[in-house]
C-alpha cells in the first residue's frame, strides 16, 4: 500500500485539505452566464430569421431578464475576487489563451448589447414610455438601423458566452474531472435549454410555448448524449480521469448528479414536454422549471466536484 | 538561463527547515507555506519503503497558471521563475484551480502567492534561495540548468531522478534524486 502525506503540516487556506478555492459565485455566475446566453441567442435568432411575429416572447420578453442575469453574475464574479480592488486590471490585456480573459472580454460586449437590445424593445413592456430627450430619441433610431448587425453580434456573442463557461473549467488539466473539452458544448447546451425554458415559463402564447419545448426537448436529448460521451472518455482514459468520473458513479456527487441533474433537470422534463407535445394537458411552469432548476444544480455539482478531483495525494 | 532545483530524496530527514527558512525570509503570513515536506510510505509491514520530499512551486516550463492567468499577473520572469506580480493580480483563483501540484495559495491581502525561488531577495544577489542554504542535510541543489558546472547540472549528470506528474504536461523544473 502506497501512502503519500505532507508531514510539514501545511494547511494553506482555501487549498488544504482539498481545493476549494471557488464557493457558490462562480457556478451561480456560470448558471446566470449560461441562461442570459440562451435567452439571448434565441432573440438574436428569430430577429435575423424574420419571425419576431411568431416568437414574441423570446424576441421582444425574455431578454428583459438578461441585463439582470448577467449583472447579478458579475457581481457574483466581483465578490469571488480576493483582490477585489484591481478587477479593472481584466481589461488593460487581452489574453488568448486564458478562457477568463475571453469571458471578461465577451461579457464587456454582451451586457451592454442586452441592455441596448431591451431599450429597443421597452415599448413591449410600456407602451406609453417616452425618452424625453431628443438624443435618446436619436440613439434609439441609430440603433434600430443597424439591427441585423446588433443581432448577429448578440448572436455570436452569446455563443462565445454560452461555451466560454464550460471552456472556462476543461483549459484545467490539474482537475480531471473538468479537464474534458466536452463540458464547452455540454455547458453550452446546457444554457440553451435553460434559457428555452425561461421563454416558456413566461410565454402566453400556446404555440410559442410548443416550439421551444420541441427546441428544450431536442436540446435536453443532445445533453444526455454528451453526458453519456463525458463518462464514456473519462471511463476510458487514465486512472486520474476514472478516479473522477468515479466521483459520480458511486462516490459523494453521485445522488445530486443523477437524481437532481439528470433525473428531475433533464429526463422527467423532457417526458413531460414530450407529452405536452403529443397534446396532452401538462402544468406549463414545471417543465421549465425542472430544466432551470437542474442547470443550476449541474454547474454546482460540477464546480464543487471538480475541485475535488485531482492528480496527487 | 534555466533556474532549477534537485532534491536528493535519500538524503532528506524531513525535518522541515525548509518551511521555516522559507516563511521567515520571505515573510510568509502565519498559517500559510510556500514549501512543504511530503512523506511517502510503500509495501507492507515489515517491507517498508520510504521516501521524504521537499516540495515546493515546480515553475513549470509549460505552467497551466501562466496561461489561464486572465491578466499576465502570473509570467516567466529571469530563468523561467514563474512568478506573479501583486499588482495584477485579482486574485480569481484561475491559477490556484490550474496547478496540479496545490503550489499556489491566496495571500491574505488579496493576491495569489506561491514560492519564487527566492529570485529576487537572493539568488539576483548570488545566494542559494533560502531552503537550499539552510539544509541541514544539504540535500537540495539549485542552479542554471544551461550551465553545465552549476550544482544542479553535476548532480543531475550522475543521479537517477524523476519529477512529479510529468505526464500532466508542465515539464516541472523541481527534480527529485532516487
Amino acid at each position: 500500500m502506497k501512502e503519500e502525506l505532507i508531514v510539514s503540516g501545511r494547511m494553506n487556506h482555501l487549498i488544504d485539505p482539498q481545493l476549494h478555492i471557488w464557493h457558490w459565485h462562480i457556478p451561480l455566475y456560470l448558471f446566470l452566464g449560461g441562461l442570459a446566453a440562451g435567452i439571448l441567442f434565441f432573440a438574436a435568432l428569430y430577429t435575423i430569421l424574420g419571425k419576431e411575429k411568431e416568437y414574441p416572447t423570446a424576441v421582444k420578453i425574455a431578454p428583459f431578464l438578461t441585463p439582470v442575469l448577467l449583472i447579478v453574475g458579475l457581481l457574483a464574479l466581483f465578490l469571488d475576487l480576493n483582490h477585489k480592488l484591481y478587477f479593472w486590471r481584466l481589461y488593460t490585456t487581452i489574453r488568448l489563451q486564458s478562457p477568463m480573459s475571453w469571458g471578461a472580454w465577451t461579457l464587456m460586449v454582451v451586457t451592454p448589447l442586452s441592455i441596448i437590445w431591451c431599450a429597443l424593445n421597452i415599448k413591449t413592456l410600456f407602451p406609453q414610455w417616452d425618452w424625453k430627450y431628443k438624443w435618446l430619441y436619436d440613439l434609439d433610431a441609430f440603433f434600430r438601423k443597424y439591427m441585423k448587425t446588433i443581432s448577429w453580434t448578440m448572436l455570436i456573442s452569446s455563443l462565445i458566452l454560452g461555451v466560454y463557461t464550460g471552456i472556462l473549467f476543461s483549459a484545467f488539466n490539474a482537475r480531471p474531472l473538468w479537464n474534458t473539452s466536452i463540458l464547452g458544448p455540454l455547458f453550452l447546451t446546457s444554457g440553451l435549454s435553460t434559457g428555452a425554458a425561461a421563454i416558456i415559463l413566461l410565454s402566453k402564447n400556446h404555440n410559442e410555448r410548443l416550439s421551444m419545448a420541441r427546441i428544450d426537448l431536442m436540446l435536453i436529448g443532445i445533453e444526455l448524449f454528451l453526458i453519456i460521451h463525458m463518462f464514456m472518455g473519462f471511463l476510458a482514459s487514465t486512472q486520474v480521469h476514472i478516479d473522477a468520473a468515479s466521483l459520480f458513479l458511486g462516490g459523494p456527487y453521485t445522488t445530486p448528479f443523477w437524481l437532481f441533474v439528470v433525473t428531475l433537470g433533464l429526463a422527467v422534463p423532457a417526458l413531460l414536454e414530450f407529452l405536452e407535445i403529443r397534446g396532452f394537458k401538462m402544468p406549463v411552469f414545471l417543465a421549465p422549471a425542472l430544466v432551470i432548476f437542474g442547470g443550476l444544480i449541474f454547474r454546482f455539482v460540477i464546480a464543487y466536484a471538480g475541485q475535488a478531483s485531482r492528480w496527487l495525494y | 538561463m534555466r533556474y532549477a532545483m534537485a532534491v536528493d530524496t535519500k538524503k532528506c530527514v524531513g525535518c522541515s527547515d525548509c518551511v521555516v527558512a522559507c516563511q521567515t525570509e520571505n515573510n510568509v503570513p502565519v498559517g500559510f507555506c510556500r514549501d512543504w515536506v511530503v512523506e511517502v510510505t510503500d509495501g507492507t509491514y515489515p517491507q517498508l519503503e520510504i521516501e521524504i520530499r521537499s516540495e515546493r512551486c515546480n515553475h513549470c516550463d509549460n505552467s497551466p497558471c501562466v496561461r489561464c492567468c486572465p491578466t499576465g499577473a502570473s509570467h516567466y520572469a529571469e530563468g523561467g521563475v514563474v512568478l506573479v506580480t501583486p499588482d495584477e493580480c485579482i486574485g480569481c483563483g484561475a491559477c490556484i484551480a490550474s496547478c496540479p501540484y496545490d503550489a499556489r495559495y491566496p495571500h491574505p491581502d488579496g493576491y495569489v502567492d506561491k514560492c519564487t525561488f527566492c529570485l529576487h531577495n537572493r539568488v539576483e544577489k548570488g545566494l542559494n534561495p533560502a531552503c537550499v542554504s539552510v539544509c541541514p542535510t544539504k540535500c537540495m541543489y539549485f542552479g542554471d540548468l544551461d550551465d553545465p558546472h552549476s550544482p544542479v547540472s553535476k548532480v543531475l549528470k550522475t543521479r537517477k531522478f524523476k519529477t512529479l506528474i510529468p505526464e500532466a504536461g508542465t515539464r516541472p523544473q523541481l527534480y527529485f534524486l532516487i
